[in-house]
């Protein structure tokens, strides 16, 4: 029973990770198809490199998740640290948006804001990304705060105010230091969703300012291009020290308990 | 906070529902007039197909996910936690990999000279190359891929808090593995499974590049047909009319979704 069990949970491994696993090894492979294996080579790499488009597109997105990523966690934390000290009238209409926020398809929100920015004039581009990837981020990153904040003792708060702390003292030097954990993993998940997205970006995304994940998928729609192994390949690398990081934050926190 | 959810949240779903009571204009994307053309557009056999195809598609998604990732979960749960650790990482890392990747991965896998083939092949179980490429198979296998752990997070969320003594008690009182599963785990992890599934439906419906990347029929999904509006053919109004039925369709899966929660919640109540 128990080799039965192991065995299952393994093919489901096997199930998530070959598709992975072919994509790493065809990106050190130098046929051309990934059909057989005929040697080692860093070729693909050297190809990325030189392919401009690919590079500036990379480039582009780079930025635009870095700096949605920062300032939706700046955004949610705000959001968060007020939502927790102050009880404030339409309270439960704020938490329904950002559920609902997090629960609405990505295409409909993308065609909502798409609308919005042709409305509003604002041309298709770095601008029009970036808000569209806050405003996608900005649940997440909230919620990640928010659950940190519930977790800690509203003693700590009242024995700093107690003892004559102002508020932004107590901001400072209590509420500061137990979130950042929160902070760093709330951004690293900010990026990685703006990095992820295909579909809002592909609808608010302009001619002048291409996006990677526009620039893979018009790559691969007509065949397979060994580039694209090779980005794939240093995407996966980003996302398992991601998620090695905030394991070991999660890690932290529960030592700290 | 509250500013930029109701400015880039709220607002622009307003003015998606109003585009919706648009005209259609031949040059610019909607004309300024009142109608609800857009929406006995919609009622068209063409359309009304892929929307019944795409809730198929989507409901057979997360029927398979929910086949695979139950039984997974409650495995990874019965582990010892070291091990329970190492496999939750293990789901979590294909989860943060870029889905188009992923996508792309499959499609290599697939290919008439991919590994699947070879292996099925050398395997004997078929004597030539199976087109798995560009047919709703292929879709399937691609959705299932990108959702499963989707699907297996909030399950193992749930069945982790599963008191495992109610499990032991329903045996112990004589209850055979099937009878404990139906009335014991079943209805105490349903808010757990509808969580999963709900995680998986909602944007199954919306994930247009899959179809395109792997998918013979490119219309196949809703996501594809609202893409083919809004980015082709410039019908916004029409776009806008499909997109307010899909919303609809969810709300009436999330009150689905209370109504379930509520029941769990005196089962559990009665246990």
């Amino acid at each position: 029973m128990k080799k039965a069990n192991q065995l299952y949970i393994a093919i489901v491994f096997i199930y998530l990770y070959v598709p992975i696993a072919v994509l790493i090894i065809n990106a050190f492979n130098a046929n051309r198809y990934g059909l057989q294996w005929d040697g080692f080579t860093l070729g693909w790499f050297q190809a990325m490199l030189n392919n401009h488009s690919l590079i500036e597109a990379a480039r582009n997105s780079l930025l635009v998740a870095v700096s949605s990523a920062t300032i939706a966690t700046m955004i949610g934390a705000l959001g968060a640290v007020a939502m927790y000290f102050h009880r404030f009238k339409g309270r439960k209409v704020v938490f329904g948006t950002i559920i609902s926020l997090m629960m609405l398809p990505d295409i409909i929100l993308a065609i909502a804001l798409l609308v919005l920015f042709i409305i509003l004039g604002l041309s298709l581009g770095f601008w029009s990304l970036l808000l569209a990837h806050i405003t996608f981020c900005l649940p997440f990153t909230f919620v990640t705060v928010f659950a940190r904040m519930q977790g800690f003792d509203p003693y700590l708060i009242e024995a700093a105010r107690d003892l004559g702390a102002s508020e932004g003292m107590v901001l400072r030097t209590i509420v500061f230091p137990l979130i950042s954990p929160a902070l760093i993993a709330s951004w690293l998940l900010g990026f990685t969703l703006s990095l992820d997205d295909v579909i809002v970006s592909s609808f608010v995304a302009g001619p002048g300012f291409d996006v990677l994940p526009l620039r893979i998928f018009s790559m691969v729609k007509v065949g397979v291009k060994p580039e694209v192994n090779a980005l794939a390949f240093l995407m996966i690398l980003i996302s398992i020290i991601f998620v090695a990081t905030s394991y070991f934050l999660l890690k932290e926190k529960a030592h700290e308990n | 906070m509250s500013g930029w959810l109701l400015l880039f949240g709220g607002f622009p779903l307003l003015l998606l529902l109003f585009t919706s009571f648009l005209k259609q204009h031949p040059e610019k994307f909607f004309e300024l007039s009142l109608s609800v053309e857009s929406y006995a557009q919609l009622i068209n056999p063409d359309y009304l197909l892929v929307f019944l195809r795409s809730t198929l598609l989507a409901g057979i998604t997360t029927f398979v996910c929910l086949i695979v990732g139950y039984p997974f979960a409650w495995l990874t749960c019965r582990m010892p936690s070291r091990y329970r650790l190492l496999i939750l990482i293990m789901i979590m890392i294909p989860f943060w990999t870029n889905s188009l990747i992923r996508t792309y991965a499959v499609r290599i896998i697939i290919g008439a000279k991919g590994i699947v083939n070879k292996l099925l092949l050398a395997s004997g179980i078929i004597e030539s190359p199976i087109r798995l490429m560009y047919t709703d198979t292929a879709v399937l296998l691609g959705l299932v891929y990108l959702m499963l752990p989707f699907m297996i997070l909030p399950l193992y969320a749930n069945i982790e808090k599963l008191d495992y003594r109610l499990v032991e008690a329903s045996r112990d009182l004589g209850a055979g593995p099937y009878n404990t599963f139906r009335s014991v785990i079943l209805p105490l992890t349903m808010p757990g499974i509808v969580a999963g599934c709900i995680m998986v439906f909602v944007p199954t419906m919306g994930l247009f590049y899959v179809a395109s990347l792997l998918g013979g029929a490119k219309k196949l999904l809703i996501g594809n047909l609202i893409q083919h509006q809004f980015l082709v053919s410039h019908n916004w109004p029409l776009g806008s009319a499909m997109s307010t039925t899909l919303i609809g369709i969810l709300v009436v899966m999330l009150l689905l979704y209370r109504v379930v929660l509520h029941q769990s919640d005196t089962a559990a109540d009665r246990l």
